[in-house]
């Protein structure tokens, strides 16, 4: 797989290309738990999440995790990501809107393949982090 | 409570995850990703070889496990949270590979939380060969079980 990026061509400190996900709604986590399987209630009953004591629903952190790789995949082309781990800080909500960013912090030859690695973040309209992750993709 | 560590190293039984076109499109849906190489095969066979799937795509084994392949321990699902999750991607995973995948519990703690209170930790990893045998990936995922609910 050809990779978009050229390893002497990357600087530390790059941006990677930014994803918006404006108006998060209740349709996207349904949609998300038909995707991926994770039918968690937390995620789309809402006579459960009071039940529980939550005021509403929530995203999986795996869907914000998935709308996150975008700016990996999106930077580097799909099939170039190597490695990509994700922390859960926040919980996202229906309304908010999401900005996925990432820089690249290092350049690596590891295994006969060019490595650039980064970290990313996904924040809400307040600015509040909701997942950091980091990653490694190819160039080529 | 206390936690049970003999879970620890618990394998669970091979289960195959098909990788199907339909499956990656909606996905790719589903978070948003316009890409078109989950899309247009034509293109994705020009770029990639193949249609690719997305970095987190392997979240669907979901649907391919069952108790037996699962294994796990005893969580209060209104206390769930995801800690972490992490993806080793060894090699392209394209539409028509078939992966067969193997669970096991890396770890188990616990841990005094803040405003949670105690709590538990699990770490899973399933590690993906295709069906060629090579390792293609693995998933690493920490699901916490905190002391109260989660959201608010």
């Amino acid at each position: 797989m050809t990779s978009k990026i050229k390893y002497e061509s990357v600087e530390i400190g790059d941006s990677l290309p930014t994803v918006t996900i404006e108006n998060v709604a209740r349709p996207d986590f349904v949609r998300y738990a038909g995707a991926s399987g994770d039918f968690v209630p937390l995620h789309y009953d809402q006579t459960f999440v009071e039940a529980a004591g939550i005021p509403t629903v929530f995203a999986q952190g795996m869907w914000t995790a998935g709308c996150l790789s975008r700016c990996l995949t999106d930077y580097a082309g799909a099939g170039n990501v190597r490695h990509f781990k994700v922390r859960f800080a926040r919980q996202v909500w229906p309304g908010d809107t999401l900005t996925c960013r990432g820089k690249v912090t290092g350049k690596n030859e590891k295994g006969g393949e060019k490595l650039i690695e980064g970290e990313v973040e996904v924040a809400n309209q307040k600015g509040e982090a909701a997942v950091r992750g980091n990653f490694a993709v190819v160039a080529g | 409570m206390a936690i049970d560590k003999s879970v620890i190293g618990k394998t669970g039984k091979p289960f195959t995850v098909p990788i199907e076109w339909s499956k990656v499109r909606e996905f790719a849906r589903a978070i948003r990703d316009p890409n078109p190489v989950y899309f247009d095969s034509e293109l994705a066979k020009k770029e990639c070889g193949g249609i690719p799937v997305p970095p987190t795509f392997l979240q669907v084994a979901a649907f391919w496990q069952d108790a037996d392949s699962m294994p796990t321990v005893h969580f209060d699902i209104r206390r769930i949270l995801h800690g972490e999750q992490e993806f080793e991607l060894y090699k392209p995973i394209l539409v028509g590979d078939l992966l067969t995948g193997t669970a096991r519990i890396a770890d188990v703690y616990e841990r005094e939380g803040g405003r949670g209170g105690k709590m538990t930790f699990m770490v899973t990893e399933i590690e993906y060969r295709n069906q060629k045998g090579e390792k293609v990936a693995v998933a690493r995922s920490t699901l916490i079980e905190t002391g109260q609910a989660v959201g608010g």
